[in-house]
């Protein structure tokens, strides 16, 4: 199925992708070629068929309510890529 | 032969009968990857120092008569997805390149708890997206067998550095045949355990439902080894199976006599094209088991022509998904943006390569408003059916014997052009993944140019023993 410009840039906004023009094209073609080989699955009549979204049987897993500690303050934050007082710094949310 | 060409098995024998160390073995790969560094195979090598000192306080250990693990001191690798405590974690991305992970994946703990002495970190295609090691950050990865070709993906550099004797084991991970189709292209053996046999704590997610981390080694032997160590039950994976952990060396020497093998008929057909070279290595390999008492049974997986369209539906959804915590925010890569999502899109944009945004966005946009049903949908549907093919495969036979590749390595460059090409090779690779089940590639002989070719080994699963004897005797 050929997808067209506009749903590749609504794609890329849901995706937080941001693509110049060219990028815009080389993804619609990539993407148009692609389902048109995956729309192949129309072929099979799946009314009946129950989906399988794990294929080992899964328990639920419960534990004892406990708190335990995994990482401490400061091993959360060596990675940040900008930290202060403490705490993750990110690009004013709240507009003036 | 050199220590760094050893298998497990004769490394470990050589230092109890103190005819070599752990220090000599852990300098004689360190030597080889410098040698090899044109392979790129590593990301990341640890110091020389470092290394040498933890090789010397195993010899030392063993001197003084301390209880060993089952590797102890034995060189290995692990993929550069799987997270070591205080080193560089990168799946291949610019998005991690200067990751540092704040602890250890519960394979990488197990392995170090065995003894293993850890040399570095490998190659593969960006965040395990790929099947040629042609997309990762830090440049391919080179096929010891013909530099100008690839060695498959996406644990290629796994492959790479086990095939060029610069680790004597490795671990990969395997979505949709990451360890078996590297492993075909580079002559080495590699196993991908049932889902849920082995943790996957401290693995960079890709497609949770489908991901398992396995090895790859010079030995079906070794495999078994390593499985001994890396398998059972982690509370830290909710996916993890509550099941024991058989002595898999055992099974290796079992023989295949009195056993039936599926050779399903859609994997010869001439539409999937396989190469000739590589049928008639493979046709040979089987019938070689033939002759060593195995009975073979034509089987029919009659959906394998969908499961690549499965395949790529439920991957790229689980994909999307899991490459959402991605944001720059809090680690990875942050690009400067005017607001947050500005911040976001930057980052994410800068951060990831062609094929990871390809994947992300095809997911997207499987899973967006009006195409869910259409798409994730049906094909978590089909994966019901591809399921049941094998359930039904294995109510006849023991095992599933096919070609783990359609063709040799191809040359660089090849496939990157057209990703359903690329797609396309991992065709009989991928149904194992989206079943569950455990798959192993052994190498089953070389084409005339010199190009490694590999048998795969399918069995039910949790019968990873079964496997393991089948390949022993292919290898044998």
């Amino acid at each position: 199925m050929a997808i067209s410009r506009e749903q590749v840039l609504h794609i890329a906004r849901l995706a937080r992708i941001e693509l110049d023009e060219d990028e815009v094209e080389h993804y619609r073609e990539d993407l148009s070629s692609i389902l048109d080989y995956v729309d192949k699955l129309d072929e099979l009549d799946v009314t009946d068929v129950e989906p399988t979204t794990h294929a080992v049987a899964l328990e639920s897993r419960l534990r004892d309510d406990e708190v335990e500690q995994r990482l401490d303050h400061d091993e959360v934050l060596h990675n940040a890529p900008e930290s202060e007082a403490g705490q993750f710094r990110v690009p004013k949310v709240v507009e003036d | 032969m050199s220590l760094n060409a050893k298998t497990i098995s004769e490394l470990i024998e050589a230092f109890e009968a103190g005819e070599a160390t752990a220090e000599d073995a852990a300098g004689a790969v360190l030597d080889a990857i410098e040698a090899g560094e044109n392979l790129n195979a590593f990301i990341s090598v640890r110091e020389r120092d470092a290394v040498l000192a933890e090789a010397r306080a195993v010899d030392e250990a063993r001197q003084n008569g301390a209880e060993l693990g089952a590797l102890a001191g034995v060189p290995v690798a692990v993929k550069d997805n799987l997270c070591v405590k205080g080193g560089q974690t990168t799946a291949a991305s610019r998005m991690l390149a200067e990751f540092e992970a704040p602890y250890s994946a519960t394979v990488v703990e197990r392995l170090q708890d065995a003894g293993a002495i850890l040399v570095g970190k490998t190659n593969l295609d960006e965040f395990a997206m790929g099947s040629s090691n042609e997309n990762s950050f830090f440049g391919p990865a080179l096929n010891p067998h013909d530099p100008e070709r690839v060695p498959g993906g996406s644990s290629g550099g796994s492959a790479v550095a086990v095939a060029a004797n610069q680790c004597v084991a490795a671990l990969g991970s395997d979505t949709g045949g990451s360890i078996r189709q590297p492993a075909s292209h580079c002559g080495v053996v590699g196993v991908k355990p049932t889902y849920g046999r082995v943790s996957r704590y401290g693995l960079i997610a890709f497609a949770s439902s489908l991901d398992q981390v396995g090895p790859l080694t010079r030995s079906v032997d070794d495999a078994a080894r390593l499985l001994e160590v890396i398998c059972g039950f982690d509370p830290r994976d909710a996916t993890s199976a509550r099941r024991d952990v058989p002595k898999f060396t055992d099974a290796v020497g079992r023989g295949v006599e009195g056993l039936k093998l599926g050779v399903p008929k859609e994997y010869f057909a001439s539409e999937v094209g396989v190469d000739d070279e590589v049928g008639a290595l493979v046709r040979a390999a089987i019938d070689d088991l033939e002759a060593q008492g195995a009975e073979l049974v034509e089987v029919s997986l009659p959906h394998t022509e969908y499961a690549v369209a499965t395949y790529y539906l439920i991957a790229t959804a689980e994909a999307s998904s899991n490459l959402a915590r991605y944001d720059g925010a809090r680690y990875g890569f942050r690009a400067e943006g005017e607001d947050l999502v500005e911040m976001y899109e930057n980052s994410r944009s800068e951060g990831f390569g062609d094929e990871v945004k390809r994947r992300i966005m095809l997911g997207t946009y499987v899973l967006s408003a009006g195409y869910y049903d259409q798409y994730y949908g049906k094909a978590q549907q089909v994966r019901t059916l591809i399921r049941q093919d094998f359930d039904d495969a294995f109510d006849k036979v023991d095992a599933i014997v096919a070609p783990t590749a359609p063709t040799p390595a191809f040359a660089l460059g090849d496939k990157s052009e057209n990703p359903l090409q690329m797609y396309l090779e991992d065709i009989f690779t991928i149904s194992c993944n989206l079943a569950g089940l455990p798959g192993m590639s052994v190498p089953c002989g070389a084409t005339a140019a010199g190009l490694p070719v590999g048998l795969q080994v399918l069995a039910p699963a949790f019968d990873e023993e079964t496997m393991l004897a089948i390949g022993a005797v292919v290898e044998a």
